[in-house]
């Protein structure tokens, strides 16, 4: 308990200038959350209204085809779709038809939109409706837009799951809803350590499946796993819910504080707390005491990509020991990130937005011993001799919660202990 | 609008950029939004590239679209230039950018950059990623070719090698090899390796080989009717296509006989060893690029006698050539960038191999069918740090390797049919060089309640007996060849029966 007065007396941080820049961008495109969303809701089809780049840009981040038919496709459009609206519509309709009548497991149908259909102003969520009063209560059809003029990366996820706000079931009762989508087994052990506090109501946005989702109502409360989710956040409170602010749970410290908001927000003893989070910290900390002699003095910059940066720099700066010298997010809501800024020290250059050029003179110029940026630019700065790490192996792999602390600094440990090991 | 789940093309732009990233001292500047800049994962992470493709993306967002989308393409193509110091500029524009219509070419052109600046006309909405290799190679040609004293000896430009292409830097290495043999001058390779200054002497030679026409055509086409310099139209893929190439050469340069050392091909006596006896009427099923396609079947035929159950290509700028070779081979052209209907005919026509891109390899995985990979789009395994052409007399080597290598070895496949029975042996294991190869077919479930065909015991035993590998296909072939004549119940005999009906 000691630790966590000694944050709120260090205070201010969060009042740190930004380096804003405008220029061109190294980062995928809000589609590219699908790639984990069809995974993670099981019974939801993504239908990516766009062109051959959309398609082209989902496999090629998928990286491999795993799937004999995944749950997400593109409808292209043709040249005789931007002739006339009315024609892009019914091959919408038809398109729909054809998927849901092959995939009759498909519960809720996504209609994503593009950079292309955002352009010729395809109104998706008016097919949306559309096609949900043919096809509901079968299937749900909502609508989101993943395009690139409109959102980067994760944001993809956030607007997915804005969308699904509005058609939450309304409740009276109170509950909990973790928001962001993890994977299960992390999922689990967040809900399992939450309802170890006491808290009986416990639910996830993205649910598993269309019955999972949550219910919300003004006595339901929310509190996020993931920093990139400011419509959806918007949404929530919109519905009348309420936001526990907290530290993301990324590492020992982050996991404790994230659940500390938790317990004192429902006013749970010191006691209880006591008893069901010092074994899991205890073995966190085990964990990432082992690997904190890597990271120890090692200089860190991140290009944007997630907008985890800012959560991750604070893990990595904490406890991990890592001096941090540029911090780049694509996109900064101070709002969701307070609490993880306030508690980094030595402040970095926070960046957001990105001129990856002038970016890349400032890397180079910083010489740092890690740089996590996307996979465009990793071999190339491997090529001049820095050392990387993939950013989307930080989106794609379990790194929140207690028993995920160690396997997080791990990330950040085997490229530096691969350059070492290497005798070439 | 079409649904896709997975695409053997990307867009056009993607195929300029296969150009601009094989060259040097050229740069794109392309017209898109934030996201697009995806495409240069392909080249870093799938042919491990060392440095960032030579694109800048102006990375328009939402709130531009009402404002200056134009001011901001010419402060990229400004920037670009001054940074990066290009001899020429390509400009262009991707799927959303060619619906803003800010005719990037003209904006270029107002800057009065001192560099020549190459306007591509990419229709994203038609066309796909080789028209976009040919389209921008055949451009930057146009634009910077000129006409040139020929060089004194007999020499050629090898055109048409791009980034990410299948094996084009091993061909390039081995075509050299060849062209040295023959004693040929080699003046320029392009796109791979070279500049705008080098593509200025493209005509200092006189001829071109025209190594993929995917990649080349229209340039080889265009220097032939403005420069009349003759190319040749044979791929060197294989025994006989190198051979016909290295006559067709000939011809052009007007000589009778040339020389080309083949003390290093393995190919034809490998092909001719005993234990390739097996390989006789294996069934093959081969998709890819059409040049790739078609140079396979005529290796599959001609030089390892197996038996071609269907071809097809994706790249339909080409579906007359593969039309015309499936009607010499008397099987169906499948002319289709649909993944689904690829797997839907390699599921009908059952082949024992599938040669094919990548895509054809995620089928055969899971309809339990070995592949070898044979044509782009491949992954970052079908790129190997070793020297493996597919061209000449070292790629036949390669790909005879290559293709035997999923298929279980000739003499493999009498031990395993003689102690199948033994009972401490694993009859499902598969070939003893691979893991997890596990044969899918064999996995069907046994005689079903819902089948009306029922096997008897006896038939069944007997069917147990067959090697795993083809075990599926034979009774596959059996329920069939009931069905047709009208039996309800499979006996040992009519297994038999079957196997007599289906032998080749």
């Amino acid at each position: 308990m000691n630790e966590h007065s000694k944050i709120e007396n260090m205070g201010g941080c969060s009042e740190i200038p930004v380096l804003k820049e405008r220029g061109q961008r190294e980062v995928f495109c809000g589609l590219t959350g699908i790639i984990w969303l069809h995974r993670k809701i099981q019974d939801a089809f993504f239908l990516v209204v766009g062109s051959r780049t959309c398609a082209h840009l989902l496999q090629s981040a998928a990286g491999v085809m795993i799937f004999a038919e995944p749950r997400f496709g593109t409808a292209i459009l043709e040249e005789k779709d931007l002739a006339g609206m009315a024609d892009a519509h019914e091959e919408l309709d038809r398109e729909v038809a054809n998927l849901l009548e092959r995939r009759p497991d498909i519960k809720q149908l996504f209609l994503v939109g593009s950079c292309p259909s955002e352009v010729i102003k395809l109104d998706l969520s008016n097919a949306a409706e559309r096609l949900s009063k043919i096809y509901f209560p079968k299937v749900k059809v909502l609508n989101f837009s993943g395009s690139g003029i409109e959102t980067t990366f994760t944001q993809g996820e956030d607007a997915c799951l804005a969308s699904l706000v509005p058609t939450l079931k309304e409740t009276d009762e109170e509950n909990l809803i973790l928001v962001g989508s993890l994977p299960d087994i992390v999922e689990d052990q967040l809900v399992e350590l939450i309802k170890e506090l006491g808290i009986k109501e416990v639910a996830v946005l993205p649910g598993r499946d269309r019955e999972t989702m949550p219910s919300i109502g003004k006595k339901s409360k929310f509190i996020l796993v993931q920093p990139f989710l400011t419509d959806t956040t918007e949404a929530l409170e919109k519905r009348g819910a309420s936001r526990i602010n907290a530290p993301f749970p990324f590492g020992e410290e982050g996991t404790t504080l994230w659940l500390r908001s938790i317990k004192e927000n429902y006013g749970i003893s010191d006691d209880k707390f006591e008893i069901v989070t010092s074994a899991p910290r205890k073995r966190a900390q085990l964990g990432l005491k082992k690997l904190r002699t890597s990271l120890q003095g090692k200089t860190i910059f991140f290009f944007p990509d997630s907008q985890l940066e800012i959560p991750l720099a604070r893990f990595l700066s904490r406890e991990c020991g890592m001096k941090l010298i540029e911090v780049g997010s694509p996109y900064i809501n101070r709002s969701l990130v307070d609490k993880d800024l306030e508690l980094i020290e030595d402040m970095p250059v926070i960046s957001e937005g990105q001129d990856v050029d002038l970016q890349l003179d400032r890397c180079r110029e910083n010489n740092p011993d890690i740089t996590v940026c996307g996979l465009g630019l990793a071999n190339p700065l491997e090529a001049e001799g820095l050392t990387t790490k993939w950013a989307i192996e930080l989106v794609f792999t379990p790194i929140h919660g207690y028993e995920q602390a160690q396997d997080l600094a791990e990330l950040f440990v085997r490229p530096l202990k691969r350059k070492e090991a290497l005798l070439i | 609008m079409k649904l896709s789940i997975w695409t053997y093309e990307g867009p056009p732009h993607v195929g300029a950029m296969r150009v601009a990233t094989a060259m040097e001292k050229l740069h794109f500047v392309l017209h898109a939004p934030q996201g697009d800049t995806y495409a240069d994962l392909l080249f870093t992470m799938i042919e491990r590239g060392n440095k960032r493709p030579p694109v800048t993306y102006t990375t328009f967002q939402a709130r531009d679209l009402g404002a200056d989308t134009a001011d901001l393409f010419k402060k990229a193509c400004k920037e670009a230039v001054e940074r990066f110091k290009p001899e020429a500029l390509l400009v262009g524009a991707s799927c959303t950018a060619e619906l803003i219509q800010d005719d990037p070419g003209g904006l270029a052109d107002a800057l009065n950059l001192e560099i020549p600046v190459i306007p591509l006309e990419l229709p994203s909405y038609q066309r796909k990623e080789n028209f976009g290799t040919d389209e921008t190679f055949y451009q930057i040609v146009k634009a910077l070719s000129c006409a040139q004293e020929k060089t004194k000896k007999f020499s050629v430009n090898i055109l048409g090698p791009t980034a990410l292409g299948f094996r084009h830097r091993d061909d390039v290495r081995e075509l050299k090899t060849i062209l040295d043999d023959l004693d040929i001058d080699l003046n320029t390779v392009a796109p791979l390796g070279a500049s705008p200054s080098s593509i200025k002497s493209l005509t200092k030679a006189h001829a071109n080989v025209m190594l993929y026409p995917e990649s080349s055509e229209l340039a080889c086409r265009w220097l032939k009717e403005n420069f009349g310099m003759p190319y040749t139209e044979h791929t060197p893929i294989g025994i006989n296509s190198t051979k016909d190439f290295i006559k067709e050469l000939n011809k052009i340069r007007g000589v009778k006989d040339s020389f080309s050392d083949t003390s290093r091909l393995n190919f034809d006596w490998w092909s001719k060893s005993v234990d390739s006896n097996y390989f006789t009427g294996k069934r093959v099923f081969i998709f890819g690029d059409a040049t790739h396609v078609a140079t396979a079947s005529r290796i599959a035929k001609e030089e390892m006698a197996f038996s071609i159950v269907g071809i097809g290509c994706y790249n339909r700028e080409y579906a007359r050539k593969i039309r015309s070779l499936a009607k010499d081979l008397s099987v169906d052209a499948l002319i289709s960038d649909d993944y689904l209907e690829v797997e839907r005919r390699i599921a009908d026509l059952q082949p024992e191999l599938i040669l094919g891109s990548q895509m054809e390899r995620h089928i055969g995985k899971r309809l339990g069918i070995p592949c070898a990979v044979i044509s782009a789009p491949f992954h970052v395994q079908d790129h190997p740090a070793r020297f493996s052409p597919q061209v000449g007399w070292e790629g036949a080597n390669v790909i005879f390797d290559t293709w035997v290598h999923p298929l279980v070895m000739g003499l493999e496949e009498h031990l395993l049919g003689m102690f199948r029975e033994d009972f401490e042996f694993n009859d499902t294991a598969g070939p003893s060089h691979l893991t997890n190869s596990k044969s899918k077919l064999n996995e069907e479930k046994e005689t079903g309640a819902d089948n009306e065909i029922r096997w008897a015991p006896e038939a069944t035993k007997e069917l147990k007996k067959i090697p795993f590998f083809v075990r599926g296909k034979a009774k596959r072939n059996t329920e069939k060849f009931a069905f047709e004549n009208g039996h309800s119940a499979i006996t040992k005999d009519l297994l038999y029966e079957a196997k007599a009906h289906y032998a080749r």
